[in-house]
């Protein structure tokens, strides 16, 4: 098995990589990831390789971008739009939301449109405003469009390739504080054996609390789980991987176990994933539940500036903390 | 009018602008039939091109046919809502030459892509017209397939589509089918309203920087819903083209011949590769933005009646008339036609079932989702809880 050692950026770089090369319908659009390969050099080299006509630096205007990525995608194309930074996304979002979300559905399934629009997502870097935001809910609460996230190397790898050969239009976040982060990386194996897309898993098995989180939140919830078993207590931690659909039948059966749940998210709490995770696992795990299901989320503010993010962002003595209140009741 | 490549147009550049004869008080005009119905020779865009038509008999009478039927067929639209059988009808009545003009320039291998207005295109890219009714009578989202008519969905965004179009525009080129004469080449479709969209201002861009070839094709029919062009723009709309690097050219909209040669040797020269250009259809819009809107709140009687008199097929009868081209018989039988085809038309979307409430759920996604699978089945059984009662 030819397994490398990659950062999560590099990983995804790969992915992009092999699906350009699998598929000459498949091009890439977005603000400076020709020459400069993207402010985060996720498509490093992809335009040196394939040429401007696949990788293509675009004028700088998000609506653009998605706008145009539609008509190409009428035409029998596989675009993957880069959105810059999440707080960039929203002038796109009427493109996004209204035309390649509804396309399917409004020509009576006559019409695809396989996009994948990558954004770069969460805080951590200390960056300034606009840079640090997680706008997963408002994506996922829209029929048409599907969400994904990843957590590591690996799953940046296989996902990427999965959301490019899916027919479904597909919001790619990618956790910008973790693209750095290392891990293995199999290489060889086939995508048509690899983990669903739109599947959960369980990255941290456990007894005692379940904790379902996505994203930059997934490596937090695993630390706090190692230090919840110092002190006794087993968290079974949930990497949700997509945010549309949610794939919850790992979640309910963990919890129909633990019969506690604590969900972990960045983006505020307010109409969150959270409060959509909260509800169905307390309409499927009723009479399981010892508690509450308790949400450690960013607080409903926007996005603070850099040098108080520590505290804006949930993190290892957050969900502790959450996981401690659960025996509460 | 067969599709295909009815008359021809002539393309040829020349040093100076010279127009032989511009509409009255407006020199920038192209114009090759007058509102009396004369012939103009050749007219001259502000580029120098110069626009001639040169159809033959059958072809004359053909466009008259079909401006006389998307008359018709957009009126008893409109007479279906009135009676409660459409929920909205959004009308074309005096944009007619701008539509078939523009779509009889389109060859088979054109892409369009309209607004919620262009059924006279659609009926130049030979979609049932009864497509769109049932957009507006709510029974679907609109029901031709655009890939095989090359001719999108209607889009309610405004200016959302010319995005689009510059992105499909994008993929000739890259698909290396420009540069012939049997090139390909797209049209967006927008109003005067959409050009302060800033979909519409990034499509001026984006057609620009990749030379896509793409034209973009306004028609200016005076107001959005009741604004009136001065709260869009202080400059002639085709002179924006100006701006953003690619030739603009304002045309008589009420004249099928002017918008057909335009149109035509714009959609040439992209198909050539020399990139987009700008058609502003000058034009306007006799009814209401939509049936429920009331044109008597924001523009007066007399601004209304000004146009009437330029009226897009009044124009082509008595040319017809005067070359005798067609006589009395053939006015007569164009008329039975649109009085036949619009009976049909109201008696099929009488007809038109409303669909299967569960069917909402379908074509969400083409790879579907567990979710709403489970969403489905607990709607469906919540419908069948009612089976047998009384409601």
């Amino acid at each position: 098995m030819a397994t490398e050692t990659l950062t999560l950026g590099k990983a995804l770089n790969t992915g992009l990589r092999r699906a350009l090369e699998n598929d000459p319908k498949v091009i890439i659009m977005g603000e400076d990831v020709g020459k400069l390969g993207g402010v985060f050099r996720i498509t490093d080299g992809l335009q040196k390789d394939f040429g401007d006509q696949r990788v293509i630096d675009t004028p700088l205007a998000e609506s653009g971008i998605i706008g145009t990525a539609v008509g190409l995608a009428i035409r029998g194309y596989r675009p993957i739009c880069e959105i810059q930074f999440d707080g960039f996304v929203y002038p796109a979002y009427d493109q996004i939301v209204s035309q390649v979300a509804k396309m399917h559905y409004r020509s009576g399934g006559r019409l695809s449109i396989p996009m994948v629009i990558r954004i770069p997502f969460g805080g951590g870097i200390g960056a300034v405003e606009h840079h640090s935001e997680s706008p997963e809910a408002y994506f996922a609460h829209t029929a048409g469009l599907k969400v994904v996230t990843c957590s590591n190397p690996q799953d940046a790898y296989v996902m990427i390739q999965q959301a490019i050969a899916s027919d479904d239009p597909i919001v790619f976040l990618e956790p910008k504080r973790r693209y750095w982060e290392k891990g293995q990386v199999d290489l060889d194996a086939p995508l048509s054996d690899a983990y669903p897309l739109h599947s959960a898993r369980v990255v941290r098995p456990g007894t005692d609390v379940t904790v379902l989180a996505y994203g930059p939140m997934v490596r937090t919830c695993l630390e706090a789980a190692t230090a919840a078993a110092e002190d006794g207590r087993e968290l079974e931690v949930i990497d949700l991987r997509s945010l549309s659909p949610l794939d919850l039948t790992a979640a309910y059966e963990s919890v129909k176990r633990t019969g506690r749940a604590v969900v972990v998210h960045e983006a505020p709490s307010n109409i969150g994933l959270g409060a959509e995770l909260a509800a169905r696992i307390t309409e499927e795990c009723f009479y399981s539940l010892e508690s509450p299901v308790l949400r450690v989320t960013g607080f409903d503010i926007p996005y603070p500036a850099a040098r108080v993010e520590e505290e804006f962002l949930p993190d290892l003595d957050r969900v502790l903390d959450a996981v401690d209140r659960t025996f509460g009741w | 009018m067969a599709k295909g490549d009815p008359g021809g147009t002539t393309r040829s550049r020349r040093a100076a602008p010279r127009s032989k004869k511009g509409a009255a008080g407006d020199p920038a005009l192209v114009q090759l039939l007058t509102p009396e119905g004369e012939r103009i020779d050749s007219a001259t865009g502000p580029d120098g091109t110069e626009y001639r038509v040169d159809f033959t008999d059958e072809e004359y009478r053909g466009l008259y046919r079909d401006l006389v039927l998307v008359r018709k067929l957009d009126a008893e639209a409109t007479a279906l809502q009135r009676q409660g059988e459409l929920g909205l009808w959004a009308s074309l009545l005096g944009q007619e030459a701008a539509q078939v003009g523009s779509g009889r320039a389109l060859r088979t291998q054109d892409m369009a892509f309209p607004t919620y207005r262009e059924h006279g295109v659609l009926y130049c890219r030979g979609i049932d017209p009864i497509m769109p009714l049932g957009l507006f009578r709510g029974v679907d989202q609109g029901g031709w397939d655009p890939n095989e008519f090359k001719f999108n969905m209607y889009t309610i965004v405004i200016g959302a589509q010319t995005l689009h179009a510059t992105g499909y525009a994008m993929g000739i080129t890259i698909d290396g089918k420009t540069g012939t004469d049997d090139g390909e080449a797209a049209i967006a479709y927008f109003g005067d309203g959409a050009t302060s969209q800033g979909d519409v201002n990034e499509a001026f861009v984006w057609a620009s920087v990749f030379n896509a070839p793409l034209v973009f094709f306004c028609q200016n029919n005076q107001y959005a819903i009741s604004e009136p062009l001065e709260r869009q723009t202080r400059v002639p709309l085709y002179q924006r083209a100006a701006g953003f690097g690619f030739p603009g050219v304002r045309v008589d909209g009420n004249d099928v011949l002017a918008t057909y040669a335009v149109t035509r040797t714009a959609l040439d020269n992209a198909r050539l590769g020399q990139g987009p250009s700008l058609i502003e259809a000058y034009t306007y819009r006799m009814g209401a933005h939509t049936t429920s809107d009331d044109p008597t709140r924001y523009r007066i009687a007399s601004e209304v009646e000004a146009w009437q008199a330029k009226d897009p097929i009044a124009r082509v009868k008595a040319f017809l008339e005067k070359q005798q081209i067609a006589d009395a018989g053939f006015f007569a039988e164009v008329d039975e036609q649109a009085r036949r085809e619009s009976v049909h038309l109201r008696e099929r979307v009488l007809e038109m079932p409303n669909p299967e409430p569960v069917t909402m759920f379908d074509h969400v996604y083409p790879n579907g989702s567990p979710l709403l699978d489970e969403q489905r089945a607990k709607f469906s059984r919540y419908m069948e809880s009612f089976e047998g009662s009384a409601h």
